[in-house]
């Protein structure tokens, strides 16, 4: 049986939710796995995170070292090539921080990679059946993957609950056995992203739109639809990336998360980083052209229509 | 600077709607319209831009059969230098290990100082770009939306939660994806594609990369897809049926009862 390993990401000295999710999932692939977690950083704040990890995992591997300060996917790959036993399988966030990271692992340690996995049914033999998704959601997959040499795997965040249950683990101290941590890239600063004229992350209801709206000419329509309903205008990524509304005004994970009361989903798909930015369960109310739209899937009410024609209309009943 | 675009043909999700075989063993393909992968296009015109200011060349490389070539020839209308197209039998059904290491085979066969690829396409997986540096025992960073060159290093930008940017310093050569909103991709017009339509486009198979059968490939990958499903999702979303009226008056009563309208 294969070694499983847990990537603990954390911040300010807290473990983040993916550790829990990790360790469910790690059950998952074998219900007696003794998993142990891996966490890198330095001083006091790796202390405070492997407290947090020893009460979700039995075993726990510190990595303190001032080059792991700052979680620089290319050290701490290099880290872990290093300690992680060959033939192990690793579980990592699908983050920003496990897309850089993780791909590259499974190369230094010739283990197979499968990415942002959202389900897990269990090894048979060496071969283990996981749920992915391609084309944006609009599909989902069974994948089959050999883990006879190992295999590095990241789980998309939310995917797999935390059942509660808790460890007393101990913490060994593996610093010793990172080796060479020199890198040809450096970690310089992180630069915080620009506030905006308007604060989305307070507004109660917000109208939010996506790739629906099809031109920049269009964003007044939903514009106009917020003033009727003394709503705020909000946005998907692809609005962003088009520059027809600021990158304050975008919603998911590499935007704004939002706790609205009422979330007005436009021509939005509905993907899993959109929907990684809506928090608090808002009444969501989806209209989207594409009756497949994942979309639907998650919203409260949904109406097939093209946002172009009812947005208008909705907002001429309003009263705008 | 000599700089190496990896790109793919894929189905454009949005010109198409998805539905999956009744078999389960593919989605429809039939009517689907293809296109270069989205952020494949942010790194050719992040490329290109970088050509214009250092000069040097833009090569498009594309792992895929005969038809793929429509979209080595599209980045060349955009303003790449050359396409490359690594065509075989035998590197059907690769995994994303299979694919990093053709690509591998071709980046050896060259001198490249900046490799570039989208940061994911259809499959979402987001791995091809780093198994490749790691491959090359090149730096490489993921989800770059910032480019500045400095001699034989780079300052690079890379989106993170929140919407923060992670300044980093990376040492060349070295491989980059990068994120979509990174630049404008200009528009190609039929004229464009026009022009580059009898430029000869070279085609690599395993052979002219020194690449062993079996090496790549089905046989090969230690990942693959069983099917394309179904899931049973929870109840989805109450859906409103009637006239566009008949919608609105529904939506708005019920707006009004979660506090979405006054």
């Amino acid at each position: 049986m294969a070694q499983i390993f847990a990537y603990i990401a954390h911040k300010n000295g807290v473990v983040e939710d993916s550790a829990a999710e990790l360790a469910v999932a790690a059950k998952k692939i074998d219900a007696a796995a003794q998993p142990t977690a891996i966490v890198t950083g330095s001083g006091s704040t790796l202390d405070s995170a492997c407290q947090g990890a020893a009460k979700l995992y039995a075993q726990v591997w510190k990595l303190d070292n001032a080059a792991l300060a700052y979680p620089n996917g290319e050290v701490v790959r290099k880290a872990l090539a290093k300690i992680v036993p060959a033939g192990s399988i690793v579980l990592i966030p699908h983050d920003t921080f496990g897309m850089d990271m993780a791909p590259g692992l499974s190369i230094k340690l010739d283990a197979a990679y499968a990415a942002d996995i959202v389900g897990l049914d269990g090894l048979s033999g060496a071969t283990l059946k996981a749920v992915r998704q391609e084309f944006a959601g609009m599909a989902h997959t069974h994948v089959t993957i050999d883990t006879a040499k190992g295999a590095v795997l990241t789980l998309r965040p939310g995917s797999f609950q935390p059942d509660g249950s808790s460890a007393s683990g101990s913490v060994t101290d593996k610093s010793g056995d990172a080796g060479d941590l020199g890198a040809k890239r450096r970690f310089l600063q992180v630069v915080e992203a620009e506030t905006g004229d308007v604060d989305i992350t307070k507004a109660d209801v917000l109208v939010s739109v996506g790739r629906g709206i099809e031109d920049a000419e269009n964003i007044s329509i939903a514009q106009e639809l917020a003033e009727a309903m003394g709503a705020v205008v909000s946005c998907s990524r692809p609005i962003v990336d088009a520059k027809w509304l600021e990158k304050s005004r975008q919603v998911g994970t590499s935007g704004k998360t939002v706790k609205p009361k009422v979330y007005m989903a436009m021509g939005i798909s509905g993907s899993f980083q959109h929907l990684g930015g809506l928090k608090g369960s808002p009444f969501i109310v989806a209209v989207n052209k594409n009756p497949k739209a994942p979309i639907f899937q998650v919203a409260d009410v949904g109406i097939v229509e093209n946002i172009l024609e009812f947005m208008p209309a909705l907002t001429e009943k309003i009263g705008g | 600077m000599e700089i190496l675009v990896c790109v793919k043909r894929v189905p454009d999700t949005a010109e198409n709607e998805i539905t999956i075989k009744g078999d389960g063993t593919d989605i429809q393909r039939d009517d689907l319209v293809y296109s270069v992968n989205e952020w494949d296009n942010y790194a050719t015109e992040e490329a290109i831009q970088i050509r214009d200011k250092v000069g040097g060349a833009v090569t498009v490389v594309t792992v895929g059969d005969s038809e793929a070539e429509e979209i080595l020839r599209r980045q060349m209308a955009m303003g790449a230098d050359k396409g490359i197209l690594l065509a075989d039998d035998a590197f059907e059904g690769s995994d994303g290990r299979g694919i990093a290491s053709i690509l591998k085979a071709e980046i050896l066969k060259g001198k490249y100082d900046l490799i570039l690829t989208g940061a994911q396409a259809d499959d979402g997986a987001a791995q091809v770009g780093g198994m490749l540096a790691a491959m090359l025992d090149w730096p490489y960073a993921s989800l770059v939306n910032k480019i500045e060159i400095d001699g034989k290093k780079l300052k690079i930008g890379r989106e993170i939660e929140g919407g923060n940017q992670e300044m980093n310093e990376i040492e060349l050569p070295c491989v980059l994806s990068i994120q979509t909103g990174i630049n404008e991709p200009r528009y190609v017009g039929i004229r464009g594609i026009r022009k580059v339509a009898s430029v000869e486009i070279p085609s690599h198979g395993a052979g002219d990369l020194g690449i062993a059968a079996g090496s790549v490939g089905a046989a090969a990958a230690r990942v693959k897809r069983a099917d394309y499903f179904t899931p049973v999702m929870g109840k989805g979303a109450e859906m409103l049926e009637g006239s566009m009226e008949e919608k609105i008056d529904k939506l708005i009563e019920l707006l009004k009862a979660k506090g979405g309208l006054k």
